[in-house]
C-alpha cells in the first residue's frame, strides 16, 4: 500500500453489492484516492469497476460498506446526494439528450431562468465560458444528435464540472474516441489535474492508464486485488493481477499461407453511397478480401467506415457499386440474405444492432440461425438444443452471467461484446466483417477476439476488420488500407510494413497514394500477392 | 355536389371546423405533452369522458358552467396522476393501464349519470349550464373572417391560446426542457438529478388536464348535456394527430384541424341525407388514410438513413 500522509479525498471500504439475481458484483471492496490525483481504474469485464462507481453516484445502493469523502462519512442514495458532495460521473453510455442542445444538455437540472423562462443565451453563456475554462471546446448550440462522440465526451465532462464537481469519474472515456480525440482528452484531463480536480479513470487500454494515471487499482471478480504507483508497475504485472495469469499483449497476424490465400471471398466494386443531406460518404471504393487472410482498414472515425460496413452487410442500400460474395452477387441483398450466403458482422454499437438487450443470453445467442436445424425443430424451437449450444458458447468464450436465460442488459459493457462476438464466431463464417469488435473489452478477451479471428482465417474465412485502435488494426491484418473522407487513400499490401507516423499521415488526409495505383494493387491478381511473408508476434 | 362545394368553402363553414376540432386538439395537445415525457397516454378518451361528464353534473349542481369546467379539469387531471401511479409507481404497462381507465370511464359515467340523471343514455334531465361564446371585437366585423372566427365558444379560443401555451411551456420553460429531456433520455436526466417520475406526473397531470378540456367543450359547449360515450374516439383521433404532427404542439394544430375538417365535413354531408352509417365513417377512415401515408413516408426517409 501507498503511505497516506493525509486522509483520501474519497476512501469505499468494504463495500458489497450483491444484484437482485443474486450476483455478488462487489464484495468487501476498499478503494481510496487521494486529492488531486488520476486513479486507474482497472480489470476484466464483469470485475465490477462499473458498478462500484455506481454505488458512488448514487445509482446502485451498496448491501454493506461504507463512503468517506474529505474525511466525512456520506451517504450518497441518489445522483443528486452524489453531486452534492462534489462527485461528477462520465458514464460508458452516454446519458444526453439528443434533440436537445450542448448547451442545454449542460445545464439541464441546474437551468437558468429569466422569470418563467429558461434563459437559453445565458446558458449557452455559461456553457461557452466553462468550455473555454477548462480548454474543452464544444459548439454549444449544435442539437448533441449531430455532434461527433468526442464532443459528447466533453459534454458530459463539461455536465459534470458545471455542477461543481471535483472528483470526476470517466467510465471508460476512450473506448468510442479517435486516437486524435483521446489526445485531446487526455490534455484536458491533466489540465483538470492541475486545476485540483480528482480523477477516477477506467480502461482496459493499459498503454493509457500508464500513461495517465498517477496510481492504478486492480480489480478482479469483484474484489480488489491491489492498488499501486503506475510508474513502478508495468503493463504486464498489471495483466497478470487482472487475469491471474500471463496475457499476451503483442497481437500476432495470421500467417496467411501462400496455398489458400488467393480466392477472393468478399469483393466490392465502386461502391457509392450518398448521406441523406446529399454527401458523397463513399466515393466508389472497390476491395477484395480473400480466404485466409485480414484486411485492415484504419481510419479516423466517421470517414465512409460505417457506411461501407452498412452496405457490405445489407442494411442500407449502396447508391451505385456492386458487392460480391464468394463469387455470387449480393448487390442489394437483405441483411439475412447475406447472412445466409455465410457472412458474419460484428457491429460497431452493439446495443443497436448487436443484441435484443432484454431478451436472454441465449436467445441473444441463437438469433441468428433460429430458422435452422438444430436450433428449429419445424414450427417450434429446440428448447434443449438452445440451452446446450449457449452453454458451450458461454463457456467457450468466457462470458460471466449467471445463467444462459439471464436478460442482456443485465451483463457488463464487455460481456454483452462477447455475446456479440459468440454469436457471430459460432456459424463458421467464410467472411467476417468485424466492425471495433473490441471496443470496451479487456485485455484477456481482446487476446481471446483477436485469437479468434486469426483461428477462423486460418480456416479459411476472409476477415474485414475496421478498427480506430491503430495497434490493433496494424498488428492484427495482413493487407491494410486507409479510409479518409469516403475514400481508400491508401494500401499497403504488406501491413507489417507499414509504421504509425505514416499511417497517421494518411489518417489525416495529409497524404495519399494514386488511386489508380492503389486499385492496381489491390485488385491485381489475387495470385500474385501471397501475404506469406507477414510474420507473427510482430506489430 | 355542388350544394357541397359550395358549403365548404363558405365562412361559416370553416367556423364549423374550428368548433368540431376544439376537443381533438385540446386532446393532441395533451397527448403531445405526455408523448415528449417517454409516457404514452392512452386513455385521454376516458378523461375526456369522465371530464365531460363531471362538468354537466356540477354545473347543474352549482349553478355556474366554469365551475363545472373546473371541476372537470381537475377530475380529468387526477385520472392522470392515477395512470402515473399504476405505471411509475405499480410498475403496471402503461398502455394496459390506459386502457382499463378508458373502460372504467366508459362504464363509470353511465353508473354515475344514472345516479345523478336516472337515466342511462343523456343528461337532458339535468338543467346544466354551457359555456358561453365570446366575440372578439373588432374582428367579429371584417366580413369572411368575422363569420370564421369572430364568434366561437370561449373553450375554443382557449383552445387555440392552449397551443401557444403547450408550445412556450415545452420549448421555453425549464420545466418543458426537463421533460423532454425525461422522454428522451430519462438516463440523461437521472444522472443530473431530475426526478423521472416527478416530471411524468406533472406531464400526465397536464396532459388529463387538456383532455379534461376538450371533454368539457363536448358536454358544454358543442352541446348542452352529456351523453354516453360522447367522445367517440376523438381521444384516439387525438392520438393519430399528435403522431401526424410530429409531436409537436404547431404540427399537432394542423393535424387536428384536417380531423376537424373531416368531422365537419361528415356532419355537414349527413344533413344532406348521404346515408349517416357511410358518413360517419369518414374521420376514420381519414385517419387510417393518413397514418398510412404518414408512417410510409417515415419508413421511406428511414431506410434512406440507414
Ligand atoms: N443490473 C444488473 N443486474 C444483475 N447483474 C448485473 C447488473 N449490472 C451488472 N451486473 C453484473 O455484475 C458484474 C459486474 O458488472 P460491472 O458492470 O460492474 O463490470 P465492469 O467491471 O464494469 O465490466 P466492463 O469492463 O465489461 O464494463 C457483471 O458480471 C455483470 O453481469
Ligand atoms: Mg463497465
Amino acid at each position: 500500500m501507498v503511505a497516506r500522509e493525509e486522509t483520501p479525498i474519497l476512501a469505499m471500504i468494504g463495500i458489497t453489492k450483491v444484484y437482485p439475481n443474486g450476483l455478488v458484483a462487489n464484495s468487501k471492496v476498499d478503494f481510496q484516492v487521494q486529492r488531486g490525483e488520476i486513479h486507474a481504474l482497472v480489470g476484466e469485464n464483469g470485475a465490477g469497476k462499473t458498478t462500484l462507481m455506481k454505488v458512488l453516484f448514487g445509482l446502485e445502493k451498496a448491501d454493506e460498506g461504507d463512503i468517506f469523502i474529505r474525511g466525512q462519512k456520506v451517504k450518497i442514495s441518489s445522483p443528486h446526494d452524489a453531486i452534492r458532495h462534489g462527485v461528477g460521473m462520465v458514464h460508458q453510455h452516454f446519458m444526453l439528450a439528443p434533440s436537445l442542445t450542448v448547451a442545454e444538455n449542460i445545464v439541464l437540472g441546474a437551468e437558468p431562468r429569466r422569470g418563467l423562462w429558461f434563459d437559453r443565451k445565458k446558458a449557452e453563456e455559461i456553457s461557452r465560458s466553462l468550455s473555454e475554462e477548462y480548454g474543452l471546446h464544444v459548439d454549444v448550440r449544435a442539437p448533441i444528435k449531430d455532434v461527433p462522440v468526442g464532443v459528447k465526451q466533453k459534454v458530459e465532462i463539461l455536465k459534470a464540472l458545471l455542477r461543481g464537481s471535483d472528483i470526476l469519474v470517466l467510465d471508460e472515456p476512450t473506448a468510442v474516441l479517435t486516437p486524435q480525440e483521446t489526445g485531446e482528452l487526455f490534455l484536458a484531463l491533466k489540465a483538470l489535474k492541475e486545476k485540483g480536480h480528482t480523477i477516477i479513470f477506467i480502461s482496459h487500454k493499459l498503454r493509457e492508464v500508464k500513461e495517465l494515471s498517477d496510481r492504478v487499482t486492480v480489480m478482479r471478480g469483484g474484489r480488489v486485488v491491489g492498488t499501486r504507483k503506475t510508474a513502478e508497475i508495468s503493463s504486464e504485472e498489471i495483466s497478470r493481477m487482472m487475469v491471474g495469469r500471463d496475457v499476451e499483449l503483442r497481437i500476432s497476424r495470421p500467417t496467411a499461407a501462400s496455398g489458400k490465400a488467393k480466392k477472393v471471398v468478399l469483393l466490392a466494386k465502386n461502391l457509392q453511397k450518398y448521406s441523406r443531406d446529399g454527401k458523397e460518404v463513399l466515393k466508389k471504393v472497390s476491395l477484395q478480401v480473400r480466404s485466409g487472410e485480414i484486411l485492415g482498414i484504419a481510419g479516423v472515425e466517421g470517414n465512409g467506415q460505417v457506411e461501407l460496413v452498412e452496405v457490405l452487410c445489407g442494411l442500407s442500400p449502396a447508391d451505385g457499386g456492386q458487392v460480391f460474395i464468394a463469387g455470387k452477387d449480393a448487390t442489394g441483398k437483405s441483411p439475412g440474405d447475406i447472412r445466409n450466403m455465410g457472412v458474419s458482422h460484428i457491429p460497431q454499437d452493439r446495443m443497436i444492432y448487436g443484441v435484443a438487450a432484454e431478451a436472454s443470453i441465449e436467445e441473444n445467442l441463437v438469433s441468428t440461425r433460429y430458422r435452422t436445424s438444430p436450433v428449429s425443430r419445424g414450427i417450434s424451437l429446440d428448447l434443449k438444443a438452445i440451452r446446450q449450444i449457449s452453454r458451450h458458447l458461454i463457456e467457450r468464450f468466457t462470458i460471466k452471467a449467471t445463467s444462459p436465460s439471464q436478460s442482456v442488459s443485465t451483463l457488463s459493457g464487455g460481456n454483452i461484446q462477447k455475446v456479440v462476438v459468440a454469436r457471430e464466431f459460432s456459424t463458421n463464417p467464410q467472411v467476417i466483417i468485424a466492425d471495433q469488435p473490441t471496443r470496451g473489452i479487456d485485455v484477456g478477451a481482446t487476446e481471446a477476439i483477436h485469437r479468434y479471428l486469426v483461428e477462423a482465417t486460418e480456416k479459411g474465412a476472409a476477415v474485414l476488420l475496421v478498427s480506430a485502435d491503430l495497434a490493433e488494426v496494424m498488428g492484427l491484418s495482413n493487407r491494410l488500407c486507409v479510409m479518409y473522407e469516403g475514400e481508400i487513400v491508401a494500401f499497403f499490401p504488406e501491413a507489417s510494413e507499414v509504421t504509425e507516423e505514416e499511417l497517421g499521415l494518411y489518417m489525416l488526409g495529409l497524404k495519399r497514394q494514386d488511386p489508380r495505383e492503389i486499385e492496381a494493387a489491390m485488385m491485381g491478381e489475387a495470385e500474385s500477392r501471397p501475404a506469406s511473408e507477414a510474420e507473427t508476434g510482430e506489430g | 355536389m355542388k350544394v357541397l362545394l359550395e358549403a365548404v368553402f363558405s365562412p361559416t363553414f370553416a367556423a364549423s371546423i374550428l368548433r368540431v376540432t376544439t376537443p381533438i386538439l385540446f386532446a393532441t395537445l395533451g397527448a403531445v405533452v405526455a408523448d415528449l415525457a417517454g409516457v404514452v397516454n392512452i386513455a385521454l378518451e376516458g378523461m375526456m369522458l369522465v371530464s365531460a361528464f363531471t362538468g354537466v353534473a356540477v354545473s347543474a349542481f352549482t349553478g355556474s358552467a366554469w365551475i363545472g369546467l373546473i371541476c372537470g379539469v381537475a377530475v380529468a387531471s387526477a385520472l392522470g396522476l392515477l395512470l402515473g401511479y399504476f405505471h411509475l409507481k405499480l410498475r403496471t404497462n402503461i398502455i394496459l393501464a390506459g386502457i382499463a381507465l378508458n373502460l372504467l370511464a366508459t362504464e363509470g359515467t353511465v353508473f354515475l349519470l344514472y345516479i345523478v340523471a336516472h337515466d342511462k343514455g343523456v343528461s337532458s334531465s339535468l338543467a346544466s349550464k354551457v359555456i358561453p361564446d365570446w366575440q372578439i371585437p373588432i374582428i367579429k366585423d371584417i366580413p369572411v373572417l368575422g363569420a370564421m372566427v369572430g364568434k366561437q365558444n370561449a373553450l375554443t379560443y382557449l383552445s387555440l391560446l392552449a397551443v401557444g401555451v403547450v408550445y412556450l411551456f415545452l420549448y421555453k420553460t425549464p420545466l418543458g426542457l426537463r421533460l423532454r429531456a425525461v422522454g428522451e433520455n430519462p438516463d440523461a436526466a437521472d444522472s443530473v438529478g431530475i426526478s423521472v417520475h416527478k416530471v411524468q406526473f406533472i406531464a400526465l397531470a397536464i396532459s388529463g388536464a387538456l383532455a379534461g378540456m376538450g371533454g368539457a367543450h363536448l358536454s358544454m359547449g358543442y352541446v348542452s348535456w352529456f351523453s354516453r360515450n360522447m367522445t367517440s374516439g376523438r381521444g384516439f383521433i387525438a392520438l393519430a394527430a399528435e403522431a401526424l404532427g410530429r409531436r409537436h404542439p404547431v404540427g399537432g394544430f394542423i393535424a387536428s384541424l384536417f380531423f376537424g375538417l373531416a368531422d365537419a365535413l361528415s356532419n355537414y354531408m349527413q344533413s344532406l341525407r348521404v346515408p349517416g352509417e357511410f358518413v360517419q365513417m369518414i374521420p376514420y377512415l381519414l385517419t387510417l388514410f393518413a397514418l398510412a401515408v404518414y408512417s410510409g413516408r417515415q419508413m421511406k426517409t428511414r431506410r434512406s438513413f440507414k
